[in-house]
């Protein structure tokens, strides 16, 4: 089946230096996947050229319609909370294209507007500011927001940074239902065991895709050792996957002997009482 | 009272410059809103040095001052924009480049060319006696066709400002978007220039805008209420002018920056007044 969209074989850098290279990424219609790496493994770049915000030095990036419309909500960090807009007004940014002229949104946008946000569970909230929510809440804003676009596909962010596990976990089963009813959701997440619980394909990406797959296939110590460039453990437990770094030897009391409660000095060491 | 109030207009220099000053106030307080949300409260102080440069340079030309100083300012403000975006260059330090630069070349000529006829203390400090009913048409103009342009582009306007990578995402035009408010914003300075001046218009960009922030947390409103402040302290200010016999755009500038404190002081009681409702002792 032709993919929706589609990096062929893209390098990028923002100098000499590439941020990602050869990545060759698709993404069918109705697939669900997330990209894990760590901190700088250019996550967030190769969301941009998927979404077309930025050229590919090398390789180009495809797409099978010319009209494709894509739902995109940012990491919340670069959201501007202290900007005058409620609710409501960011979600209906989302229609800007069905009308882009004069500032009155049209009674379908509103009234869909507001059906978005009370399957979002936010529907009491579109008068308000958008700094007065919770994490969870700003969240669900902007997903709306994407929404609003009746988009082909969604591409989302981080979308479970900076909120709780309860709420991450949310998230994550709102984005599953809506793959459910036929979306396609591309996502990058820190979140290795929400990711593994909810998301069907997962591409592994240091600078280049280390491996691409069903979580069983990718979450192995050998494939996340590489991607993470450090010592991970997977655990299966009780049908579910869990992945964890393995704990660094030295503990507390090795670096501060004289400072862990409950653990008196080593005489032999020098330590003070 | 009333006597006070309308004694004045029986000169026409005041009506002139007591429509062309509510006209600019009103201008200014509009577009101050996406400067002070764009954070580029500098670019009305930069853009009028630009276009000071530039209606020295018309001047030399001989050619019109709003065409001149027009085309000189919009390609300033495309040139700062184009840098900002396009090089490693911020925003502030192109807007300081371009604009100084451009005003340099204004000085330049002023002391090369020294048979000036045309006072340019007004243009840097604004002057109502000079505002003739041909200015206030171009102002009305100017006014007119920028309120109807805001609201047109209102959407991608609001879009772009809050968040320009994702509107383009969106689909909204933002490099257009950013060139009509670089056209418009050049407009506004050069129709503002004569009651305001250089050295005082980017308050009156900048002041009702952020007086009417600290008062709302909703858009339209913020629209609306920086629009109202700007007129009214655009015609309080032609009174002060009138009545204290100072320079108008001094007089706007100073009763603006008046009620700015008063707000600023009334918010920041009215925050330690719910500190303390809230607070059980």
């Amino acid at each position: 089946m032709e993919p929706l969209l589609e990096l062929r074989n893209v390098t990028f850098g923002y100098g000499r230096v590439p941020v990602v290279r050869d990545i060759a990424l698709h993404i069918h219609e109705g697939q669900f996947v997330a990209i894990v790496g760590p901190s700088g493994a250019g996550k967030t770049t190769v969301l941009k050229l998927v979404l077309g915000l930025l050229t590919p030095q090398q390789g180009e990036r495809w797409c099978a319609r010319s009209t494709l419309r894509i739902g995109y909500v940012p990491q919340i960090e670069t959201v501007d909370w202290s900007f005058p807009v409620t609710v409501e007004q960011v979600v209906l940014m989302g229609a800007v294209r069905r009308a882009p002229f004069w500032p009155w949104a049209r009674r379908d946008d509103r009234e869909y507007a507001r059906q978005i946000l009370e399957q979002l569970g936010i529907g009491a909230l579109r008068k308000r500011h958008i700094r007065d929510l919770s994490g969870g809440q700003q969240q669900r804003v902007f997903l709306a927001r994407a929404l609003m676009a009746k988009p082909d596909m969604l591409v989302l962010d981080e979308p479970t940074t900076g909120v709780d596990m309860q709420t991450a976990e949310n998230i994550l089963h709102l984005l599953a239902d809506l793959n459910q009813q036929g979306m396609t959701i591309l996502l990058t997440t820190h979140d290795l065991n929400t990711a593994a619980a909810h998301v069907p394909w997962i591409v592994c990406l240091n600078e280049t895709i280390i491996a691409q797959g069903a979580p069983h296939e990718v979450f192995t110590e050998e494939i996340l050792n590489r991607t993470y460039r450090a010592d991970m453990m997977v655990i299966h437990h009780d049908g579910m996957l869990i992945v964890q770094q393995r704990p660094h030897p030295h503990t507390l009391h090795d670096i501060l002997p004289d400072h862990v409660p409950g653990h008196p000095p080593d005489e032999t060491q020098g330590g003070t009482a | 009272m009333i006597d006070i109030l309308l004694q004045p207009f029986a000169f026409e220099f005041f009506r002139n410059g007591f429509v062309a000053a509510v006209l600019a106030g009103a201008l200014c307080g509009m577009l101050g809103v996406y400067i002070i949300l764009r954070g580029m409260s500098y670019i009305g102080h930069g853009l009028a040095h630009a276009i000071f440069g530039g209606a020295v340079v018309s001047f030399v030309l001989q050619w019109n001052f709003y065409v001149g100083a027009g085309a000189w300012g919009f390609l300033a403000a495309l040139l700062i924009n184009q840098l900002a975006r396009r090089t490693k260059v911020s925003a502030d330090a192109a807007i300081g480049v371009v604009t100084t630069a451009s005003f340099a070349i204004g000085v330049a000529l002023i002391s090369r060319y020294r048979r000036f006829t045309r006072s340019f203390d007004a243009a840097l400090f604004g002057n109502v006696l000079g505002v003739t009913a041909g200015d206030v048409l171009v102002v009305l103009g100017v006014t007119l066709a920028i309120t109807f342009l805001l609201l047109l582009f209102y959407k991608y306007l609001l879009f772009t400002t809050f968040d320009e990578p994702v509107a383009r995402v969106y689909g909204v035009p933002t490099g257009w978007v950013d060139t009509l408010f670089a056209l418009m914003l050049a407009a506004a300075l050069i129709a503002s220039l004569q009651i305001l001046g250089v050295t005082l218009i980017a308050a009156a960009l900048v002041i009702p805008a952020i007086t009417a922030r600290l008062l709302t947390d909703d858009f339209n409103h913020l629209m609306v209420l920086s629009t109202v402040l700007g007129a009214l302290t655009g015609a309080g200010g032609m009174y002060l002018s009138y009545y204290v016999d100072v320079a108008s755009g001094a007089s706007i500038v100073i009763l603006q920056a008046t009620i700015f404190g008063v707000v600023l002081l009334y918010g920041t009681r009215r925050q330690r007044e719910d500190v303390l409702e809230h607070t059980h002792f």
